[in-house]
């Protein structure tokens, strides 16, 4: 009896286990946060060869028009996310937020037109309320159904083309963001040019049965290696990507956040499509007059690592905090560590120095530009 | 002859100077470590204060002064690559040592079969 007997699994648990995955709960799963390698290698391995995450936690949901017509599934959404679903193209994905009446993040999620319905994939921890909040909101458009018999697996890095392409030569003809329908080791896969680390990579949805098979024959590259949650945090952290529950919740708006791009300029003040999702007032007001706050990154001076909750100082105040860090941690591929956080606004310009204080002294900081490292996306 | 505490340290006394490190068992809990903050050489330590700082690629820990003493030597090998822990924990990635107060207060700590017994 492990401790990790009334947790849930995946597809993947048993292969994860076997693999030496060391196994915690997260999100109400077992999963791995590193195999062997540890996190620092597995890191490495990612960002110079390409590495295999199950992220089959995370929620898979369709989003089925009732009127056939996916035109109005994207506008129904729409109604919930400030992105334009609507000019998304079949065969392209976008990222978008769920917010509430307050301006809040209730999620962020990926939205994908898959030609006569919309496939969103949305954070673990979140997945019963994102579809109960759909259900609560689309259901007179939308049929809402939850992919619970689908496994997720990324594969992120340098040589995830040609690992991938190794199975089926036409993935080396999609773009960034692009998502297709892709057979793998027999099974009906959909394959999306995307991920979580800044690297070039694929995520895969596959059926739960042929999952394993799947992971073991990407796992037959000698380039691909598995990766644990551990790794999957400092890369994201060095990409300069949100970890929903750190660095964005309901008590930050998008435009706080930082995350301006995710609303197109259709959704704006003035577009044809303006405001119409909740909490539109605050968030458009933000985006024109600025927020009070905004996430940025942080690098420490030296070599000490500022974790999550650590309070940010002018270095001319130690009394009252201007900001505080949210995801902190050492990034491998920089070899120092790396932070962000949210500073209120006339700090939030690099390079602007300020003080963390960990453990009750005083280390030097600087607002820097995210990301920390090059993302290196395949865009053309 | 090496002595353990519960917070998975490990001490080898020479005369009247401990050597003292972290286990191999806390270096397969903390997973890589990243850095690591050592105390001042000629700093007096009481049992029981926060004596080092290491962070690991999950979290930070601290690490107690297992006995009272004075800090003699720290090892700048691991501040300057912190990984070397994780590499050597019960050798050459010593931590610091410490000239004790009374050296009679090692025999109060744990053998090696009684912390083997602890972490099961």
């Amino acid at each position: 009896m492990t401790a990790t007997a009334a947790l849930l699994s995946t597809p993947l648990t048993a292969l994860n286990i076997q693999l030496g995955g060391k196994m915690v709960p997260f999100a109400g799963y077992a999963m791995p946060v590193q195999f062997a390698d540890g996190v620092l290698k597995e890191h490495l391995h990612t960002r110079e060869a390409a590495g295999l995450f199950d992220v089959s936690h995370m929620g898979q949901i369709i989003l089925r028009p009732k009127s056939r017509r996916v035109e109005d599934a994207a506008l129904a959404l729409e109604r919930l996310v400030p992105a334009d679903v609507l000019g998304l193209k079949p065969g392209r994905q976008r990222y978008g937020i769920f917010t509430n009446q307050k301006g809040g993040i209730l999620d962020d999620l990926m939205i994908a037109n898959r030609g006569d319905h919309l496939f969103l994939v949305v954070n673990a921890a979140c997945k019963a309320q994102d579809v109960a909040h759909l259900r609560a909101h689309l259901s007179d458009d939308c049929e809402i159904i939850e992919l619970t018999d689908r496994a997720l697996i990324a594969l992120q890095g340098p040589d995830a083309e040609v690992a991938l392409a190794a199975l089926a030569p036409e993935v080396a003809g999609m773009k960034f963001m692009d998502v297709a329908d892709v057979t793998l080791v027999g099974a009906a896969c959909v394959v999306a040019r995307a991920g979580y680390t800044g690297e070039d990579g694929f995520e895969i949805s596959v059926p739960a049965g042929r999952a394993e098979a799947l992971a073991k024959a990407l796992l037959g590259h000698p380039r691909v290696r598995p990766i644990g949650l551990g790794a999957r945090d400092s890369l994201r952290l060095e990409s300069g990507l949100c970890l929903y529950g750190n660095d964005i919740d309901i008590g930050t708006t998008p435009i706080e956040a930082s995350l301006e791009w995710a609303i197109q300029r259709v959704r704006c003040e003035g577009g044809i499509r303006e405001a119409g999702f909740p909490g539109a007032w605050t968030i458009l007001h933000q985006l024109k007059s600025g927020a009070p706050r905004r996430r940025v990154g942080i690098l420490p001076a030296g070599r000490t690592p500022v974790r999550e909750g650590t309070p940010l100082f002018t270095p001319d105040d130690n009394r009252n905090p201007v900001g505080e860090i949210t995801s902190g941690g050492f990034g491998p591929t920089l070899s120092a560590p790396v932070a962000m956080g949210y500073v209120l606004a006339e700090y939030s310009k690099p390079p602007t120095e300020l003080i963390a204080e960990v453990r009750g002294k005083s280390y030097p900081v600087k607002v820097a530009p995210l990301p920390f490292i090059t993302q290196r996306y395949k865009r053309k | 002859m090496r002595k353990y505490t519960e917070d998975h340290e490990w001490i080898r006394l020479d005369g009247d100077i401990a050597t003292i490190g972290i286990t191999d068992h806390a270096v397969e809990q903390l997973g890589d470590i990243v850095f690591v903050e050592l105390p001042a050489v000629g700093a007096a330590l009481v049992k029981g204060q926060v004596a080092a700082t290491l962070e690991s690629v999950k979290a930070a820990s601290d690490v107690y002064a297992p006995l009272n003493g004075e800090v003699v030597e720290v090892n700048e090998a691991i501040v300057a690559e912190p990984i070397k822990i994780n590499q050597d924990p019960q050798s050459g990635g010593w931590f610091y040592k410490l000239r004790l107060s009374n050296p009679a207060d090692v025999d109060a700590l744990m053998d090696e079969s009684a912390y083997r017994n602890l972490i099961g």
